[in-house]
């Protein structure tokens, strides 16, 4: 059919050539084939406009912390003159305007997005492998120690997380390495909840019994054969708990527990504004914006993975 | 032989008790790890050895720490969460004294959040995928993705600083709040105690931003819930056998799917409110609301370390508290479930 219309058509209608080797049904190689699953998973999340919305989000956000210092003009932590650009109204060369310390807010906002980047990274590289292992480990090896490791995540899950970070924040000082510990300490018990759940599902499966006869030892089951079956919901929820980080970051900042000053953080930028909000009401405003941003980016992302790669959820 | 619900209050208090032992070891972990000495806060820096050695006895710091912790558990058993350095009362009394603020902060909160939030998600739900429906989830979504403490100054800087709309923080009008007789520190209760409806809806006018507010927070939560749950009774066979014999589509959604709904609803509700609790410490101290989070809030600021232990230990308490009995009233409810 596509003989009988213009070569122009032709091109637009067939598609190319690297569709068809990533959705062939005899891929070559192993790593075809996960290409071509991961193409497939590609294609579904690109299809909601929200979750599109929401990954514009994230990778402006991943944007703007590696080229701040090509997209501002001011630093972030060099104050301008102390009396003459104090609380700048936004507009002319302070595009959001200044605060109290005659800072640039729109710099500030811009680094900060490195500190923010960075809490939810660490909280993320720290919380989620813990909570794996446990989960893991419960689930495969079972009896005390399942119940053992699972009273103690029952017992973290059901304690308030806020108040709790907020304790260790209180108790540890202020700074990032304590707010970042603070928050994963308090983050871990729902992963090792999924790592458990997924790992009751295949610890009875053939490929499992396979690998254990052939030798295997349990360290290398739960490593090489059980992990990777837990990360595509891991993954999920890891996402769907990063605007929550986000959130309760901020908000432990906005307390005074965050980021000491002058280093550039939104929820401490909030609560510096607060006092001015009558006469000068950008220097609140815009940081909230800016949480409420990548909060927003990182829920809707979430939500587009889950539909992905977690079907059952919908 | 044992009957079974008293097996079951058994288990239940079981649950309860080994979650506050995880609790307890928390905060008895944080209070231990602390880079200030315990000692030099009670003690002048120049004290002599004798003088300290005694208060490392009177604090119960010279035994190992397992033995501590034992103390330690004991006495918070008996209501002693030691003395506040801030107010110098005993922290229980000053808690005791803030709680009801919060309850009735997070109270009225849960009210809206739940006679909002669930027609919304059953609307949602009925309209799957219509514009309708995407403006409920949009409207839940971006009640997640909010800082709920800028949310709320900026809800003060627009209906109490611009439009004058509405009061500023506090409980009451600035030197009402020593007017009204405590009775049960529920400021809406209490000034209808006193028959003083002026004061009343003063109190009232203070309670609509914070308590939308947290309505907001938790109306996210529920009527997303609320959808899902109500979707997954509306594909049921039985919704179409009623449809087929005619029985009006209201019906259908209020009486029967709702019904069966209803128990997992419950929870949901259930645990919001425990977040409600919790979520009110941000919201207390944008609006300067006299409850237990202003006051955890104030302690840190006032290095009154202790203080922050025992809202800890009481919060979670309440929070424990509530999800346990979520669960067993969902089983009670619910006999699938036993």
């Amino acid at each position: 059919m596509s003989n009988t219309v213009s070569t122009g058509w032709v091109i637009a209608l067939t598609p190319p050539q690297w569709r068809g080797w990533l959705l062939t049904n005899t891929p070559h190689s192993r790593w075809q084939a996960r290409a071509g699953r991961a193409y497939l998973g590609w294609a579904a999340f690109a299809r909601s406009p929200l979750s599109m919305l929401g990954l514009a989000i994230l990778v402006a956000l991943v944007g703007m912390a590696i080229f701040a210092p090509l997209i501002t003009v001011y630093s972030p932590v060099v104050s301008g003159d102390t009396v003459a650009d104090r609380f700048l109204p936004p507009g002319g060369d302070h595009w959001l305007g200044t605060d109290a310390h005659a800072w640039d807010i729109w710099s500030r906002i811009v680094y900060g997005s490195r500190t923010s980047l960075l809490i939810i990274f660490m909280v993320a590289i720290i919380a989620a492998p813990v909570g794996v292992a446990i989960g893991t480990t419960a689930g495969y090896l079972g009896g005390w120690v399942d119940t053992a490791l699972m009273r103690l995540t029952d017992a973290f899950l059901a304690l308030p997380k806020l108040v709790l970070a907020l304790a260790f924040a209180a108790a540890l000082g202020a700074g990032m390495e304590n707010l970042i510990l603070a928050i994963a300490i308090t983050s871990w018990p729902p992963y090792a909840r999924i790592a458990r759940a997924e790992t009751l599902t295949v610890r009875n499966t053939d490929y499992i019994a396979a690998a254990q006869m052939s030798g295997a030892s349990s360290f290398r089951i739960l490593l090489g054969h059980i992990m990777p079956m837990c990360m595509p919901s891991l993954i999920v929820r890891v996402t769907l708990d990063m605007a929550g980080i986000i959130l309760t970051a901020a908000g432990l900042g906005f307390l005074g527990l965050g980021v000491p000053l002058p280093q550039p953080e939104w929820g401490s930028m909030v609560a510096d504004g607060r006092n001015d909000i009558l006469n000068q009401w950008w220097v609140c405003t815009y940081p909230g914006i800016a949480i409420f941003i990548v909060s927003l980016g990182f829920n809707l992302v979430g939500d587009g993975l889950r539909d992905v790669l977690d079907p059952r959820e919908q | 032989m044992i009957p079974g619900w008293l097996r079951s209050l058994g288990k239940v208090l079981v649950s309860i008790a080994i979650t506050m032992f995880g609790l307890l070891l928390v905060t008895f972990v944080i209070s231990r790890m602390l880079p200030a000495d315990p000692v030099l806060a009670i003690v002048s820096d120049h004290a002599s050895e004798e003088v300290i050695a005694a208060a490392r006895v009177k604090l119960g710091l010279n035994h190992p720490l397992p033995v501590q912790f034992l103390i330690y558990i004991w006495q918070v058993m008996q209501g002693d969460l030691g003395i506040s350095l801030r107010t110098n009362n005993p922290i229980l009394t000053d808690l005791a004294h803030v709680f009801p603020a919060t309850l009735e902060l997070a109270t009225w909160g849960i009210v809206i959040g739940v006679l909002l939030g669930v027609p919304l998600g059953v609307l949602g739900a009925v309209r799957k995928d219509s514009w309708i429906d995407n403006v409920i989830r949009f409207i839940g979504l971006v009640g997640y993705s909010m800082p709920i403490f800028w949310l709320g100054i900026m809800g003060l800087l627009i209906f109490y600083a611009k439009l004058d709309w509405l009061p500023g923080p506090g409980r009451l009008d600035f030197g009402y709040e020593d007017m009204v007789t405590p009775i049960t520190g529920i400021m809406t209760i209490d000034t209808l105690l006193n028959n003083d409806t002026e004061m009343f809806w003063n109190a009232v006018s203070h309670l609509i931003l914070p308590a939308a507010l947290l309505g907001y927070y938790s109306l996210a939560y529920i009527s997303r819930m609320t959808r899902s749950l109500m979707l997954s009774q509306l594909r049921q066979e039985y919704v179409l056998t009623a449809r087929v014999k005619g029985v009006p589509e209201r019906r259908i959604i209020w009486k029967h799917a709702m019904g069966n709904i209803m128990v997992p609803l419950l929870t949901v509700i259930a645990l919001s409110y425990g977040n409600l609790l919790e979520g009110s410490v941000l919201t207390e101290t944008v609006f300067t609301w006299r409850g237990i989070g202003l006051y955890i809030t104030d302690s840190i600021f006032g290095q009154d370390l202790p203080a922050v232990m025992g809202g800890t230990i009481v919060v979670g308490f309440v929070y424990i508290l509530i999800n346990t009995l979520t669960d067993v009233l969902y089983r009670f409810l619910d006999p699938r479930a036993r």
